[in-house]
């Protein structure tokens, strides 16, 4: 099922992309002709297989996959003026964005 | 004055823990290489951190207290973050970023002594496999500069192969490390997933992504992998709890008594790459350029002491699918957090905080991964879920599992990188399927985590290097740089230099 125009403003607007008029129709084609390829995926017969969320699950079993906890100690120093070096815009230690509420 | 450039990993290690030659004058010699940037690999370059760097590494061998690699060069791929060098992951959102924090890997092989060279190029973001996607400008390949390297760790194969650093990390998330190695001619190996710490490494792919070393031989990429390598459990929750090896034991093990309760090495190649029958190699999808020495090194193998038979893998036919729905689904999740607040590239002009999230982003990404967010946030989003992502982890597993059969028959799988060599500078740029099609071969030990790497096995009518393929079971990149040392110590395609670097 080819994605039509109307899909790719929406997943941009997903996405937060602006997409330019000549992007958005290159786009819809380079999209498209990849979707030829994944099609594939669906006349596959999957019932009852696990899905594989990572490597881990299949070489150690989902036990290992649980999540690990360490103490609840504060293990980094603090580091804002590194942290902000290469920020694009910060003031009195804080990060600038445009207003958010009126 | 020694050469210098055309000593491995091993050998410039021996040199300076003898103290026939120092760190400074190592470092000094390898950055006088830099000059004028040669094949556009390296994007960032200090040589006051560097000298410092091989000061305090002369200093510890001076004091008795040196790492094994004390005093080694090695360059890293510019998806590691340092503090002392820009990170910028070849993307323009990421122009002059300065990170507070070494990577893990990175940290790990300063600890065993290592100086460090500088950045490499690469994919913006590791995304390509023609090194063709940097916002900062294609890197050439040493052996012919009207081709591409590979990708995504174009530059650190092309940086190894031109003698510019015995070592450099890459990334490899479908092949990010193999296919540059044998495009450039080079050893590099990604290992088992989990093994090498992600702290620190500019996500794409999270359950796909793996550090590993580049450089021109098993033996170095053996003290390098296990350098790199162990447990990093508060930091990569991925991290395997298990515990740092040393990965150059098995070396030396003959083939023929190399495999399981002692016996031979048993080397499965796969029907469904290459079909192994009557000695030769038969694909019509894959370039004979890559066929015949492939065919000649399974040869050699069995003359010492190995055996070859074939093995399926059905399933790996549908990797291309799986893995650029999983991937660009993690990678459209990865890549949100460049929004021009905290880091990086911002919009001189916008109109309010969604207008300046779209415009810093459209700005600041590149086209190959505009394409892949866009691609992950539509298999992910509501109504195709199902019948895209949740699919593709499905036949995820089959792949894994197709390897655990043939792994009860074989001690390693052995076949084709690519179909093809190197390719030329632009020939694919317009299509991005036809990239995505030459990674066939790397992608399924991707998608099921396996340990992988990539040996010269020599070159094309046309001179171009060719690569095979090794790849092992879970954690078992002993026996896999095994193969390839043996290989490379009665073999010498892993020696051969590019004509500009000879």
């Amino acid at each position: 099922m080819p994605l039509t125009s109307a899909d790719i403003t929406r997943i941009a607007k997903l996405a937060r992309l602006e997409l330019a008029p000549a992007e958005h129709q290159q786009m819809l084609d380079k999209i498209n002709a990849f979707f030829g390829i994944v099609e594939q995926v669906n006349g596959v017969h999957t019932e009852g297989v696990v899905p594989m969320a990572h490597p881990v699950d299949a070489m150690q079993g989902s036990e290992a996959m649980a999540l690990r906890l360490r103490p609840d100690l504060a293990s980094e120093p603090n580091d804002r003026e590194a942290n902000q070096r290469s920020a694009p815009a910060v003031e009195r230690g804080l990060f600038l964005v445009p207003k958010v509420i009126e | 004055m020694r050469d210098l450039h055309n000593l491995g990993v091993a050998e410039l290690a021996a040199l300076l823990h003898k103290k026939e030659v120092s760190a400074v004058e190592v470092a000094t010699r390898f950055l006088a290489g830099l000059g004028g940037n040669p094949h556009n690999a390296f994007l960032d370059i200090n040589s006051e951190v560097t000298l410092a760097q091989a000061q305090a590494s002369d200093a510890k061998l001076a004091a008795g207290t040196a790492g094994p690699l004390e005093g080694v060069p090695i360059a890293h791929k510019d998806v590691f973050v340092t503090q002392d060098f820009v990170t910028t992951a070849a993307s323009k959102i990421l122009t002059g970023y300065r990170s507070p924090f070494d990577a893990t890997v990175v940290r790990k092989l300063r600890e065993a002594g290592m100086v460090t060279l500088g950045k490499l190029n690469c994919d913006e973001f590791a995304m390509g496999s023609g090194n063709e996607n940097s916002a900062f400008g294609v890197v050439s390949n040493p052996w012919e500069s009207s081709h591409v390297p590979g990708g995504s760790s174009g530059g650190s194969a092309a940086a190894v192969a031109a003698r510019l650093t015995p070592a450099a990390t890459g990334t490899d998330t479908g092949g990010s490390i193999r296919q540059p190695a044998a495009f450039c001619g080079i050893t590099g190996i990604k290992p088992t997933y989990g093994r090498a710490s992600r702290y620190g490494m500019v996500a794409f792919a999270s359950s796909l992504d793996q550090a590993g070393p580049m450089a021109r031989s098993a033996e170095d990429c053996a003290l390098l992998l296990s350098a790199m390598c162990g447990p990093d459990l508060d930091r990569d929750s991925t991290s395997l709890d298990v515990p740092a090896e040393d990965l150059s034991r098995d070396l030396d093990r003959p083939l023929a008594t190399a495999g399981r309760q002692g016996g031979p090495l048993v080397i499965g190649v796969p029907e469904e790459w290459s079909e192994w029958s009557e000695g030769g190699l038969r694909n019509n999808d894959v370039s004979l350029d890559v066929l015949m020495p492939l065919t000649k090194a399974l040869h050699q193998l069995i003359q010492l002491g190995a055996k070859v038979k074939r093995v399926g893998l059905a399933d790996g036919n549908l990797a291309i699918p799986v893995y650029y729905i999983v991937a660009c689904a993690e990678a459209s999740s990865n890549l949100s957090r460049f929004d021009g607040v905290k880091f990086g590239h911002r919009a001189a002009q916008y109109s309010d905080l969604l207008d300046m999230y779209q415009k810093t982003r459209s700005e600041g990404f590149g086209d190959e991964v505009k394409r892949r967010i866009m691609t992950g946030a539509y298999v992910l989003s509501h109504g195709y879920y199902d019948a895209y992502y949740l699919q593709a982890q499905k036949i995820r597993r089959m792949i894994a599992d197709d390897f655990q059969r043939a792994f009860a028959e074989c001690d390693v799988i052995a076949g084709p990188v690519a179909p093809t060599t190197a390719w030329k500078l632009g020939e694919k740029t317009d299509d991005p399927v036809a990239n995505y099609l030459a990674d066939i071969f790397t992608l399924p030990a991707s998608l099921a985590g396996l340990p992988c790497m990539s040996v010269p096995v020599g070159q094309s009518e046309g001179g171009m290097p060719v690569g095979m393929q090794l790849i092992g079971n879970y954690l078992d990149e002993a026996r896999v740089l095994n193969v390839a040392h043996q290989f490379q110590l009665h073999t010498t395609h892993h020696t051969q230099a590019p004509g500009a670097a000879a």
